[in-house]
């Protein structure tokens, strides 16, 4: 069956706000960037298909979809839009290609928060009207139960969530495409606000702009496009309930369903032994020790030991979020999967620059969709 | 449903009702406000309105002068080489006749809705608008020149409803 390969990145961003461009030239910038770097391709004649990833809403569109063909090169060509993770879009575009009816599709997925004048309200507005959104206050409380319940089963501290915001904030520093680089410590982190008991503000991501396109190639072309291209091992994608009252709050299960199909098609059995490195979802701090458990790259409860002993650092062996994470890079809503795709994408080519991972051949990218969803995509790559 | 039969089974239920809390229904108004960053084209167009005049983008490799105004030539795939004013006159592509309000209650006065080829821009490039000073839409005709009717300098603030309507017009 066709293989499929990341051929082509590009990226623009991530800033706290983006007042000189609108959405569609942020794309257009993003999208000139990937073409150029998959050969210099021509989107009017050499893409086959296009891929969004958006969602209404966060736009400020009904049926936004057919404000995104003009900055993409897509105008009387094959496009649709995914409403959901990056890592969902990717996966869509890697069936589309193994149909052999298509060898190259670009995806694409950008972030303008900035232009969101009432972000958490929307972020409400995605709860149940019944139920949960009648309660009132602010949606990213349910960050703070997920929390709890996730260090009372497993026993990871926060402290080791603060350690998480600590490493990431700083892995930012190496990155240009990261908006929330600094050193912070882990008194920043506990004397922060508290927001969400057990969480304080510096567990918290924080919104960014910038849009990334990826184009992805089958076999037959992908060499001609690209001299190393990346291969897309496996892909996976699931989703929980979406009943808070029923949902699994210690551990993320929709990113264990999610990577166990991505570990089948990369025929993985082992992944803390196979993976190199990983980029996953830290919306906050916490959920980067319930991903790297759900996703089996360690035990159950062993996340926080982890990153106490370095492992998970730039110069361990097991490095998560070496692009900063999106506590480092942002909060970039529907993009914020595509960050961890970028990144895994440049360390696996090797042109990560003074953030390079030494001997990286097989990379992990996991993304969640974030509050109050309960979905999420894992992608495995490799160089070779 | 058949004309025939006068009485259905049930009870029957009018909107009223389901305003009035007799049929339990969830009521909510979100709160979703935005502020779009007008960018580069748009804030061309939107300063150019102002200043009474329509904008355009020009793209050297397809020659092409486009109406609204765009960063990038959708056509070739770059990015646009100048902005350039087009003249406030064209000539109707296409109109309608609106008898229905936005709330879709029926107006008296239709509304004279009108895509106008703009003289300057590109074939089949311009502007959606109104029609006005018209007294009977059937006057309307394909390919009929029309000009723009622009609110006084001083009440215009950037929008496309600075031209109060498009109205015939004859050359020379
Ligand atoms: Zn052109």
């Amino acid at each position: 069956m066709t293989d499929v390969a990341i051929v082509g990145v590009g990226c623009t961003g991530f800033k706290t706000v983006s007042p000189d461009v609108s959405y569609k030239e942020l794309m257009f910038e993003a999208a000139t960037r990937a073409y150029q770097d998959a050969g210099n391709i021509n989107p009017r004649k050499d893409i086959d298909a296009f891929i969004s990833v958006a969602e209404d809403y966060w736009e400020g569109f009904s049926i936004f979809d057919e404000f995104v063909p003009d900055q993409l090169g897509a105008v009387l060509r094959h496009l649709f839009t995914v409403s959901g993770d990056s890592i969902i879009g990717l996966g869509t575009a890697h069936m589309l290609i193994k149909t052999g009816h298509f060898d190259v599709v670009a995806v694409e997925s950008h972030g303008k928060p900035s232009d969101i004048l009432t972000l958490y309200d929307i972020v409400s507005f995605a709860m149940d009207p019944v139920f949960n959104r009648p309660l009132g206050g602010h949606p990213f409380y349910l960050a703070g139960l997920e929390m709890n319940r996730f260090l009372f089963e497993t026993g990871n501290t926060k402290e080791d969530c603060a350690m998480v915001a600590v490493k990431n904030r700083e892995n930012a520093l190496r990155n240009p495409y990261a908006a929330y680089g600094a050193q912070i410590d882990l008194d920043d982190v506990f004397c922060s606000n508290p927001y969400f008991y057990p969480m304080n503000k510096f567990d918290i991501s924080q919104p960014a702009d910038g849009g990334i396109v990826l184009i992805l190639a089958s076999d037959e072309v992908a060499s001609d496009l690209n001299d190393c291209p990346i291969w897309i091992k496996g892909v996976g994608w699931a989703t929980e309930t979406p009943s808070l009252e029923s949902r699994s709050f210690g551990d993320a299960v929709y990113a264990q369903l999610s990577a166990e199909m991505a570990y089948r098609e990369a025929k993985i059995t082992s992944p803390s032994r196979e993976i190199d490195f990983a980029e996953v979802d830290d919306l906050f701090s916490y959920k980067e020790l319930q991903h790297m458990e759900a996703l089996r790259l360690c035990d159950v409860g062993e996340a926080g030991q982890l990153i106490a002993e370095g492992v998970t650092g730039i110069d361990g062996d097991l490095p998560i979020n070496v692009s900063g994470g999106n506590l480092g890079m942002g909060w970039a809503l529907e993009a914020s999967g595509m960050q961890r795709l970028l990144e895994v994408v440049i360390q696996l080519r090797g042109d990560a620059g003074e953030r390079q991972l030494a001997d990286v051949e097989v990379g992990l990218a996991q993304s969640w969709r974030g509050i109050p969803t309960a979905t999420g995509g894992t992608a495995v790559l490799s160089n070779c | 449903m058949s004309e025939k039969i006068k009485h259905f089974p049930g009870e029957a239920v009018s909107g009223r009702d389901i305003r009035d809390g007799k049929v339990p229904c969830i009521k909510h108004r979100p709160n979703v406000k935005y502020l779009w960053s007008a960018g580069v084209a748009m804030s061309r167009f939107i300063e150019g309105m102002k200043a009474g005049k329509i904008i355009g983008a020009k793209c050297v490799k397809c020659k092409r002068i486009m109406v609204p105004p765009r960063a990038f030539c959708e056509e070739c795939f770059r990015p646009i080489d100048e902005y350039i004013p087009v003249k406030d006159t064209g000539t109707i592509n296409t109109y309608s006749v609106s008898y229905v309000a936005g709330d879709a209650s029926r107006i008296k006065e239709p509304i004279l809705v009108a895509v106008i080829d703009l003289d300057g821009a590109s074939k089949g490039m311009g502007i959606l608008h109104i029609l006005g000073e018209i007294s009977d839409w059937k006057q309307i005709k394909f390919g009929m020149k029309v000009k723009a009717v622009w609110k006084p300098a001083n009440e215009r603030e950037g929008s496309v409803t600075d031209i109060k309507y498009f109205k015939p017009f004859k050359e020379g």
